[in-house]
C-alpha cells in the first residue's frame, strides 16, 4: 500500500462519521522501491491530498523524513520537494501491516501489501 | 509504445488460475486490453501521467497495460484475494512499480468518500448475470463517482439504451467508442459450447 492510496482509503463501518485518516500500526514491513518520477504529476497530485494525513502516516513508518508541516509556496517549481512528495507518495509501500479506524479502532489488515478493506455483514 | 507492442506484454500476463463463477471472473483478453488501452491514451491522452483507477481489476492486465503506458499510478480495487494475489504477482515479475492494489467490495463502497480523486477509471466490470443483476450499474455510479475526467467501461450491448438513460439521469455524457466481440471461452464446467461470442460496447462516459 503507497502512501498516496492511503491518503485517500476511509473506513466505511456502520454509524461511523469520520473514519479518516486511517491510523497505520504494527507495520512490520515497508518497503521503499523506485518509482520514475514524474514531477507534473506529483504537482497535480499535491492539491487532491490532505498533506496533514501524508505527514502523519509517513511519520508513523519513520519516512517522513524533513518533509514539512505545511505545503511550500510554489512547489510546481520546486524539484527538490517535489522529489521528496514523490518519494513519501510512491516510493514507501506498507507491505505488512494494519490500518485502524479512528473512530471505531476497527483494524484493516495490510498483507503482502493490500490492505483489506472488506466489512463483516454486521458492519455495512 | 506501439499497439502490437502493448499486446504481446499483455499476452503474458497470468489469469485466473480457478475463475469463480459468482464473481464472474474472467481475463479480459489480451488483445481487448490492448485495443482499450491504446485508445484512451492515444485518442484521449487518458492514461499517461494520470491517476487511474481499475475496479475490478482481477489479475490485473488493465491495470498493469495502463502502467506499460506510463499512468503516474493505477490503483487496482477487487473483491477477491485470490484474483490480487495473481496480480500482485503478475506486477512484480513485469517489474512494475506504479500500480498499487485494494481489496474491497465495490458493490458496498461509498463511492462519495473518493469522489473525483481519480483523474481516469477504466474497468470491465461484472455483467451481472450471476444472481447479481444490477451490479454492472453499481460498479458505474462508483466509476463516475470516483472520475475526474472519464470512465472508459465494457457493457453488454443488449444494455446500451439501459445505460444511455441513467447516464441522462446522472448527467453524464455516453459516448459508444466501438462495439467488441467479446470472446470467452469454456471456462466453466456448465459451458457447453466451446466459446461464445457476447456483444460488447466499449464505452466512455464523462461529465457533461
Amino acid at each position: 500500500m503507497k502512501l498516496l492510496t492511503h491518503n485517500m482509503l476511509t473506513s466505511h463501518v456502520k454509524g461511523v462519521t469520520k473514519g479518516y485518516p486511517l491510523l497505520i500500526k504494527q507495520a512490520t514491513e515497508v518497503k521503499v522501491n523506485e518509482v520514475d518520477f514524474n514531477p507534473q504529476f506529483v504537482t497535480r497530485m499535491i492539491p487532491k491530498l490532505e498533506w496533514s494525513a501524508l505527514v502523519h502516516a509517513a511519520e508513523e513508518l519513520g519516512q517522513r523524513q524533513d518533509l514539512p508541516d505545511e505545503l511550500v509556496p510554489e512547489y510546481e517549481n520546486n524539484e527538490e520537494f517535489l522529489k521528496k512528495v514523490h518519494r513519501v507518495l510512491l516510493e514507501v509501500e506498507v507491505i505488512e501491516g494494519c490500518l485502524r479506524c479512528p473512530e471505531s479502532g476497527r483494524e484493516f489488515p495490510i498483507s503482502r501489501g493490500i490492505p483489506n478493506m472488506l466489512l463483516n455483514e454486521d458492519e455495512v | 509504445m506501439k499497439l502490437k507492442e502493448l499486446e504481446s506484454w499483455l499476452q503474458q500476463v497470468d489469469a485466473f488460475e480457478e475463475p469463480k463463477i459468482l464473481l464472474e471472473q474472467y481475463p479480459t483478453s489480451p488483445h481487448i486490453s490492448a485495443c482499450m488501452l491504446y485508445t484512451i491514451q492515444n485518442t484521449f491522452n487518458d492514461i499517461e501521467g494520470k491517476l487511474v483507477a481499475d475496479l475490478g481489476c482481477g489479475c490485473g492486465v488493465l491495470s498493469i497495460g495502463a502502467a506499460m503506458l506510463a499512468a503516474g499510478l493505477c490503483v487496482g480495487f477487487d473483491i477477491d484475494n485470490d484474483a490480487l494475489d495473481i496480480f500482485r504477482r503478475n506486477a512484480e515479475e513485469f517489474e512494475i512499480s506504479n500500480v498499487d492494489l485494494v481489496q474491497c467490495d465495490l458493490a458496498s463502497l461509498e463511492a462519495e468518500a473518493y469522489a473525483k480523486k481519480f483523474d481516469t477509471v477504466i474497468m470491465n466490470p461484472p455483467f451481472g448475470t450471476k444472481h447479481n443483476q444490477g451490479l454492472d450499474m453499481k460498479f458505474l455510479w462508483a466509476a463516475i463517482t470516483m472520475a475526474k475526467t472519464a470512465v472508459y467501461s465494457l457493457h453488454k450491448t443488449t444494455t446500451r439504451e439501459h445505460i444511455q438513460k441513467k447516464a441522462n439521469d446522472w448527467g453524464v455524457k455516453m459516448e459508444v467508442i466501438a462495439e467488441l466481440r467479446y470472446d470467452l471461452p469454456a471456462s466453466y464446467k456448465f459451458h457447453k459450447k466451446k466459446s461464445v461470442d457476447i456483444q460488447v460496447d466499449f464505452l466512455r462516459f464523462s461529465k457533461a
